[in-house]
């Protein structure tokens, strides 16, 4: 039985599921890296990310093109952020709990908007998976990275996007700056409250891009609460990854791996108790990362608000 | 009570006045705070649910029709205090576990997890050992589910202070694995024998023996006499947070984990004790659950206790005191919300988002009671030195 | 044969009863009770809208009211997202002393606050399921119990799926081990009868609402060679929108799922439990409030399999279901022993 795990289209199938299945989490984790590399710990990503998967199945569901629905998932998404940014930011809320507040709003909300506007669970024609052209004929590699729809492409373009923006551009500069010595930011001209409000509206733009990858990309349905938690994972994922786009890429891509690996293992009928292989992703996580954690520098000024003139 | 490290401590002129600032602050901020603290959030409450009026009008629903029913449901007779009140004793429970990782500077959102584990653990406990005197068995039972709870917070706790893993990302995975393993557990080997004989499979366990079910303060209710343990507690947290070394510590290393440090005192395992000590209380939560309400195991026993504890000590200004009426408070929100629905018919998803803008609202008004404390600390007393002016903000808000 | 005409007979019944009320309450004579509407209160441990479990008992009810007149026969409160045992508790509690002639708990996990409460308001009528225990053993009398014989759609799923494969290679997507055991143990012995050597590969995601898991999990098993995919619970709508855009076969349960793969939604076993309300109705109606059990079984129509009209379906696949689910009528099938399942 265990042979069956090693041969080539198995392995093969493993890693394209795990690149799939990284798509939702890259985004969310993403989004949540720049607003605490800015200081502002956004426990809300899932109540964020259900409200663009809502709104973008809305939008594909009402007719119109599937972008239109990324764009009205962005949207929202900016929106959410605005509001998780005038409550920690300017009302200098503590931030874990009003992430938790933002979490059962757009929970609520989404699944209210869901009962009015649409009110049983549909399907709609989502995003079909695109093979690259060339790339894609590339033996094993090719349907591992290159046949997937169009959002998974877009996750993984976001990695050295992010990257870029946050190591190699004023934007970035500022907001490691506001993240790690706001004081000194201020100082030096730097709106500590605008930079914020930009990563969390980023932020919250690329959790809602996540939830629409759900439910327009990878599974072309609306239902309540379709996250699962989902998003609170992509936070725990910004930690495992320190902070760096890299790491979230490690951490996410870590995670998902374990989750294709234990679906194949049941599909398999390999004999491991299914209840012990529905654990492993979570418990790996954690171990990996008790073996390769450093006390890592983590933005100083990582949840704390920030008012002048203290 | 104070040892010899405490005492070194208060001989260094340095740390005695930043004890003193501290200590100055915290009682500035309890007594000045106190009156608007408590009317504050109700007052937040009140408008975040004017403003769910416009959700309301979504529905089509006649929102005075909807509020009355939401207050009269969870106030306005027998039924709907004690619903409120058995409610509030879980809520208590967990926000007293989160007060004290708070307190100590660490961020536990796994309650959900360690409720589930103390549940189970006091299940398999009372059940197991069903045969002792009911004297014995009962306090052992409540223990059982609080070693697990203690246990699966302590964990994190341990990770964090010696491996320098976020406790955030540890307790959310250990949330998912205490749900999994209880999967298991209740469709395995914790399964009602009567059950598999009979050829079913609910998936729940045996009940416990009937001498130790915590009584029932009112009949034909819900309302059990965990309550009464929960206020007990709260005072009991208050007392160790404020009134013995080991509380002292852990508030010390929440407000300054670097001066503690330098102060001899042992961080990492203040951390790992505020932690396990949090997931204490959240198990205990569970247990008591157990114990009081369902006296046996069963799936959907908490279901966002986790969350909603934190969210009650928010309310209680993360004050182990204050979070007795504030989990009171919360408790009659999500039993008169339930009723709403059912009163008016709406989807229970109303109720959820106006959960949500009730804590963005309290979580909001938070900045008045600060802003002015502030003020009265800037005009009547010495600053505080910057580094702990920065992190009181600090340890208090990352949760 | 007997069941089914007792059940039309009831049915006839009730519309006459009904129709008997409307006169009545038009003299304006009769007792108040009997003109008032009858009253049913049901607590949901998911959404109305679930397309599984919760959605399958409110869309029943909804179809008994539509029977009975509407409104003014019969009205229908509901309490759904009860997932926290003691709202749902407190839900029932609610219900049996507001008046309800009827309080449904509609989850197994609500028994002990079924009993609870059924034993304090012995004039109230309870219903719960999925469970065959009325309390009868504890001296209650005013509980129903209702269950499926999933196992019987899940054999003849079984079957139409063997008859559907071309790559013998079948998946199944469970959401916790141990439960929906009586539909994938009946499908996969569905699937033996027909074709001993298809192999069913079946995982579970270890949860019931995680769509991305089934969703991937459905990804995996198409990988994995399967033409034909099933499974139970709310998290399959993510595993029907990947068989949809991967054009494979796949068999519903509970609710009917072919508007999520108007395509590829082949057959769908549909808990129907409109018989076993109106049974309970007539019963409460005449005194007995509670100390049946019933189960969904495609003898007493509680069960249907419906084919998905769009679609082409091959007449011998049809045919084969037919047979089966005959078969399991006549009991030339080895009927599987009662037990629970959602």
């Amino acid at each position: 039985m265990l042979d069956e795990l090693f041969t080539i289209s198995t392995l093969v199938g493993i890693l394209h599921s795990c690149v799939r299945l990284a798509t939702p989490y890259l985004f969310a984790a993403l989004g949540e890296t720049f607003g605490q590399r800015s200081g502002v710990l956004n426990l809300g990503v899932d109540g964020i990310m259900l409200m663009g998967a809502f709104f973008a199945f809305y939008a594909v569901f009402e007719g119109h093109n599937l972008w239109v629905g990324v764009l009205v998932a962005i949207a929202i998404g900016v929106l959410m952020g605005l509001l998780k940014a005038f409550v920690s930011v300017t009302m200098q809320s503590l931030q874990g709990i009003s992430g938790i507040g933002l979490y059962l709003f757009g929970l609520g909300l989404s699944s209210l908007l869901f009962k009015t506007l649409i009110g049983s669970v549909e399907g709609v024609s989502g995003f079909r998976q695109l093979a690259i052209p060339l790339l894609s004929d590339i033996p094993g590699l090719g349907h591992i990275l290159f046949n997937h729809n169009a959002l998974v492409y877009l996750a993984y373009l976001m990695v050295p996007l992010s990257w870029f923006v946050i190591n190699r551009t004023t934007l970035g500069l500022k907001i490691r700056a506001v993240g790690h010595n706001p004081e000194a930011a201020d100082t030096l001209g730097v709106s500590v409250n605008g930079v914020r409000y930009a990563t969390l509206m980023i932020g919250g733009a690329l959790a809602a891009v996540a939830g629409a990858s759900l439910s327009i990309g990878l599974q072309n349905v609306f239902q309540e609460n379709m996250t699962n938690g989902l998003g609170f994972i992509a936070v725990a994922l910004v930690y495992f990854g320190s902070w760096r786009t890299v790491g979230v890429l490690g951490g996410s891509l870590l995670f998902s791996l374990v989750n294709a690996l234990q679906l194949w293992v049941q599909a398999l009928d390999i004999p491991v108790p299914s209840e012990v292989a529905v654990m492993m992703p979570y418990i790996m996580t954690i171990v990996v990362l008790a073996f390769t954690a450093r006390q890592i520098q983590k933005p100083a000024a990582l949840a704390r608000s920030y008012e002048r003139g203290e | 009570m104070r040892n010899a490290a405490e005492m070194r401590m208060a001989d260094s002129p340095q740390k005695a006045r930043w004890r003193r600032v501290t200590e100055q602050r915290m009682n500035t901020r309890l007594y000045l705070a106190k009156l608007i603290d408590v009317l504050l959030p109700v007052l937040a409450m009140v408008i975040a649910l004017v403003v769910g009026v416009l959700l309301l009008f979504l529905l089509g629903t006649d929102p005075i029709e909807a509020y009355s029913a939401l207050i009269q449901g969870a106030l306005g007779n027998i039924s709907g205090i004690t619903q409120t009140l058995t409610k509030a004793t879980p809520l208590l429970l967990v926000g007293l576990g989160i007060c004290i990782a708070f307190r100590g500077g660490v961020i536990n959102i796994g309650g959900e997890g360690q409720i589930v584990v103390g549940a189970l653990a006091a299940t398999a406990f009372g059940v197991g050992f069903r045969d002792l005197p009911a004297l014995v068995l009962l306090p052992l039972t409540l223990i059982s589910g609080a070693a697990a709870g203690l246990i699966w917070g302590g964990i994190p706790g341990l990770l964090k202070a010696r491996l320098g893993v976020n406790e955030i990302l540890t307790t959310v995975m250990m949330n998912q694995i205490a749900l999994r393993l209880m999967n298991f557990l209740l469709r395995g080997p914790m399964l009602d024998p009567e059950h598999v004989a009979a050829g079913t499979s609910i998936p729940q366990s045996a009940a416990l023996p009937e001498s130790i079910w915590l009584p029932r303060l009112v009949p034909r209710t819900l309302f059990h006499s965990g309550a009464i343990l929960a206020v007990l507690l709260a005072l009991a947290v208050y007392f160790l947070l404020w009134r013995t070394t080991i509380g002292y510590r852990i508030r010390a290393v929440g407000l300054n984990p670097h001066a503690s440090r330098y102060a001899g005192i042992p961080v990492a395992k203040y951390v790992t004790l505020s932690l396990a000590l949090s997931g204490m209380l959240c198990g205990l939560a569970g247990a008591v659950e157990v114990l009081g309400v369902h006296h046996r195991m069963l799936e959907g026993l908490s279901g966002g206790y986790g969350f909603s504890g934190i969210v009650a000590a928010l309310f209680g200004k993360l004050h182990p005191l204050g979070a007795i009426p504030a989990s009171a408070l919360f408790g009659a929100l999500l039993v008169g919300a339930d009723k709403m629905q059912r009163a008016v018919q709406v989807p229970s998803a109303l109720a959820i988002a106006l959960q949500g803008l009730v804590v963005l609202f309290v979580v909001s008004s938070d900045l008045y009671v600060r802003r002015r404390t502030r003020r009265r600390v800037g005009d009547d007393g010495p600053a505080g030195p910057p580094a702990a002016e920065g992190n009181t903000r600090e340890s208090i808000a990352e949760v | 044969m007997l069941r089914r005409i007792s059940i039309s007979t009831l049915i006839f019944l009730l519309l006459l009863a009904g129709c008997g009320r409307s006169d009545d309450s038009g003299d304006g004579e009769t007792v108040g009770a009997e003109g008032d509407p009858f009253r049913i209160a049901i607590v949901m441990p998911s959404s109305t809208t679930d397309i599984a479990w919760s959605q399958s008992m409110f869309d029943s009810l909804v179809a008994v009211q539509t029977e009975m007149g509407g409104e003014d026969a019969l009205t229908i409160a509901y309490s759904e997202g009860m997932f926290r045992v003691t709202d749902a508790s407190a839900a029932i509690r609610d219900y049996a002393s507001e008046g309800f002639d009827l309080v449904i708990a509609h989850g197994a996990q609500y028994g002990n606050s079924v009993f609870e409460v059924a034993a304090d308001f012995t004039e109230t009528s309870f219903a719960w399921g999925t469970s065959s225990d009325t309390g009868a053993d504890k001296g209650i009398e005013n509980v129903f119990a209702y269950g499926a014989v999933a196992n019987e759609g899940g054999y003849v799923n079984g079957v139409v799926a063997a008859m559907l494969t071309q790559t013998d290679v079948i998946g199944v997507i469970g959401p916790v081990a141990g439960d929906a055991k009586l539909y994938i143990d009946g499908f996969v012995r569905g699937v033996t009868e027909i074709k001993p050597d298809a192999q069913v590969n079946i995982s579970y995601t270890g949860s019931f609402s995680d769509t991305t898991l089934a969703a991937e999990a459905a990804h995996v098993h198409i990988q994995a060679g399967a033409d034909v995919l099933t499974g139970s619970a709310q998290q399959v709508v993510g595993a029907i929108g990947v068989a949809n855009e991967n054009g494979v076969a796949w068999l519903g349960t509970q609710s009917d799922q072919i508007s999520l793969g108007p395509d590829v939604v082949v057959t769908n076993q549909i808990y129907n439990w409109a018989n076993v309300v109106a049974d309970m109705i007539s019963k409460i109606e005449n005194g007995e409030l509670g100390g049946t059990a019933y189960k969904l079984t495609f003898a007493n129509d509680g069960l249907r399999l419906e084919f998905n009209e769009n679609i082409e379906i091959a007449d011998e696949v049809k045919e084969a279901a037919r047979t089966a689910i005959e078969d399991i009528k006549s009991g030339a099938v080895d009927p599987v022993l009662w037990e629970e399942d959602e």
